[in-house]
């Protein structure tokens, strides 16, 4: 799996309201690019992952029956890496075949001079959580405890 | 919310009746002006709760309830386990024992003005606070499990805290029926580091001053006056926590799915008390309660720590330590007679009344403190538990201000470095890793915690006893 080459600017992602804690929305072609924009949606509720160097990398693995339980295994594993290995993440490269997920994860160490991280995320909820198409368009979504 | 949903019972409280597959009515108190403040989730999440299996009596929605995940947060409810009752990982939430402890220091605010930031300083320099911040303290899989069963006793005999401040705890510190076994392992790596940390988001560690005495002779007998200075700590388990709930969310929505439990919501999800999985639940919900004791234990001797740089001889007692984010066996009235129940508080305190034997024997006469948190700028409260709030809501009382405003909102209205900035004016020391989280918690993007406050006293759900004013604020 090679490192995702497409600038984070390319992909469309989005936060929304909610009152106590936040929701995360990414746009995609494809399933695996949704799940890429969503997850960035997942660090800009932290920093503004233009300011995380794509040094390092983590893996990942998941498998679920349904797209939906994937996507919250794949956040959740995402929020595990960031807690445990003191990470913070700005590129992804993902492979899903049901009900297998497989991904990769670059970023680098927490600076907290250079990121300077608002909210720590304690983990994605089955708020709002969807994972699937809407027309042509894949839309992965759901609400962050944070 | 939408007042006509709702029949007036009386000034404080309103309820929808049980209407579809609700199996008891929703009770909400607060003043009709606070009422028409929260969203309407509160009432559609609550109605929710209040046709899950075993509920007892009703679904109460504390005055500073607001739209949660599954439970409205400021949500009550308890569950009888010999009518099917559930327990539900919604129903508790991801902060596990989220809580807050205040220590008494002695001290008057003109004994800190000299040196007010120096110590913020020290403050934020010893306390880990926010994002990537990691404590000093590293525990092995076995130290792990210790501290899961101890709790803050564990804390206390590691060194950090003393034996009397295990009498001001709920639970005397320890969570009984603990199961470190029921903690996955995820739960004890991502913990491993974190023990000691304050966290982020609406944590804090606050020195306040106390602003208003409301009652005297009970003021006494929890031994605040009115120009005290004390410290208040707000924070939980942690990453275990987080992690248990992460864990059992999803086990629960898929056991739900089998047992053919409807949930309104998936975040609802439940698992039958007598289960196994609703065992194995419990048993590491506790060992998250015991985490989060621990976790304020350690917070506490670091405070002291920092406090007796400046002040060589100050003691520090501990007035009360209140958990959130629970769920708790209790002996409650039903029916003329007494019956264990268990009762959910997401986002809402214990609050017994006095004579309760779980109090204290030196504060039984008071009843139960209730430390309700401000947010940043704004006052906290210290109240005690009313003989009334038995009958009212299974003796629970609110827990802070709760939110009007969404981060993103927030984010738009201010600017954290001009918060920082106009609350150093008013005396108020900011210390914070994160002008952008700062912003994020701005004081006006919450309720006004008095409002709340008020309305939880005239509901007669806890006592208003004094008002303590923010004068430094360490924020994740």
């Amino acid at each position: 799996m090679n490192i995702d080459k497409q600038p984070i600017t390319s992909y469309r992602w989005e936060t929304f309201s909610h009152m106590a804690d936040i929701g995360i929305r990414g746009f995609g072609n494809s399933p695996e690019e949704a799940l890429i924009a969503v997850s960035l949606a997942l660090i800009s509720v932290i920093t503004d992952p233009q300011k995380v160097s794509p040094t390092s990398s983590v893996s990942i693995t998941c498998q679920d029956d349904s797209y939906d339980l994937l996507l919250y295994d794949w956040l959740n594993s995402l929020i595990f890496k960031m807690a445990t290995e003191n990470m913070l993440f700005s590129a992804f490269e993902v492979e899903l075949r049901l009900p297998f997920l497989r991904g990769m994860a670059w970023g680098e160490t927490i600076d907290r001079e250079k990121h300077k991280p608002a909210v720590e995320v304690k983990g994605a909820t089955f708020t709002e959580l969807f994972f699937g198409q809407n027309g042509n368009q894949w839309i992965a979504q759901c609400v962050v405890d944070v | 919310m939408e007042m006509s949903l709702l029949e007036k019972v009386s000034e404080s409280c309103w309820q929808i009746p049980a209407h579809g597959t609700m199996r008891v009515p929703v009770i909400i108190y607060g003043s009709e002006k606070i009422i028409q403040q929260m969203d309407q989730k509160v009432a559609e999440q609550a109605s929710n709760v209040a046709s899950l299996p075993g509920i007892v009596k009703a679904s109460y929605v504390m005055p500073d309830a607001h739209w949660g995940y599954g439970f409205p947060i400021g949500g009550v409810a308890a569950f009888d386990p010999d009518q099917d009752g559930v327990i539900s990982a919604g129903g508790v939430g991801f902060d596990i024992s989220c809580g807050v402890r205040t220590l008494l220091t002695g001290l008057q605010e003109k004994d800190i003005e000299p040196i007010k930031n120096k110590l913020a300083d020290l403050l934020f320099k010893e306390i880990p606070a926010g994002v990537g911040s990691h404590g000093k303290i590293h525990l092995d899989k076995n130290e792990m499990d210790k501290m899961l069963v101890g709790g803050a006793k564990w804390a206390i005999e590691q060194g950090y805290g003393k034996e009397e401040d295990l009498q001001r705890i709920e639970e005397g510190g320890c969570m009984p029926g603990a199961d470190p076994q029921a903690v996955s392992n995820l739960a004890k790596e991502r913990q491993a580091k974190e023990m000691g940390t304050l966290g982020s988001g609406n944590h804090y560690a606050e020195v306040q001053v106390v602003g208003k005495i409301f009652d005297e002779a009970i003021a006494k007998l929890l031994s605040i006056h009115e120009g005290d200075i004390v410290v208040s700590i707000h924070c939980g388990s942690r990453g275990l926590g987080h992690q248990i709930g992460t864990d059992y969310l999803k086990e629960m929505v898929l056991c739900a799915q089998k047992l053919k439990i409807e949930l309104p919501e998936r975040e609802l999800a439940c698992a039958p008390i007598q289960s196994d999985l609703g065992k194995r639940y419990l048993g590491a919900m506790r060992a998250g309660i015991n985490c989060a004791l621990a976790n304020r234990q350690i917070l506490t001797h670091l405070i002291r720590k920092v406090f007796s740089y400046f002040f060589p001889n100050i003691s520090m007692p501990l007035l009360y330590d209140v958990s959130h984010n629970t769920c708790k066996v209790e002996e409650h009235s039903i029916n003329g007679g007494s019956k264990k129940l268990f009762v959910h508080r997401k986002g809402a305190t214990r609050a017994f009344g006095p004579g309760h034997p779980e109090i204290p024997k030196d504060l039984k006469e008071a009843g139960q403190p209730v430390l309700i948190g401000g947010s940043m700028g704004t006052h906290s409260y210290i109240l005690v538990g009313t003989t009334q709030s038995e009958r009212l809501a299974f003796s629970s009382a609110v827990h802070g201000a709760g939110r009007a405003m969404s981060r993103s909102k927030a984010l738009k209205e201010w600017k954290g470095k001009e918060i920082i900035k106009s609350l150093e004016a008013k005396g108020i020391l900011i210390r914070a890793v994160s002008e952008r989280g700062v912003a994020e918690e701005a004081p006006l993007a919450y309720k006004d915690v008095s409002d709340v406050v008020e309305a939880a006293h005239k509901a007669k759900l806890a006592k208003l006893i004094a008002r303590l004013d923010p004068l430094i604020c360490i924020k994740g």
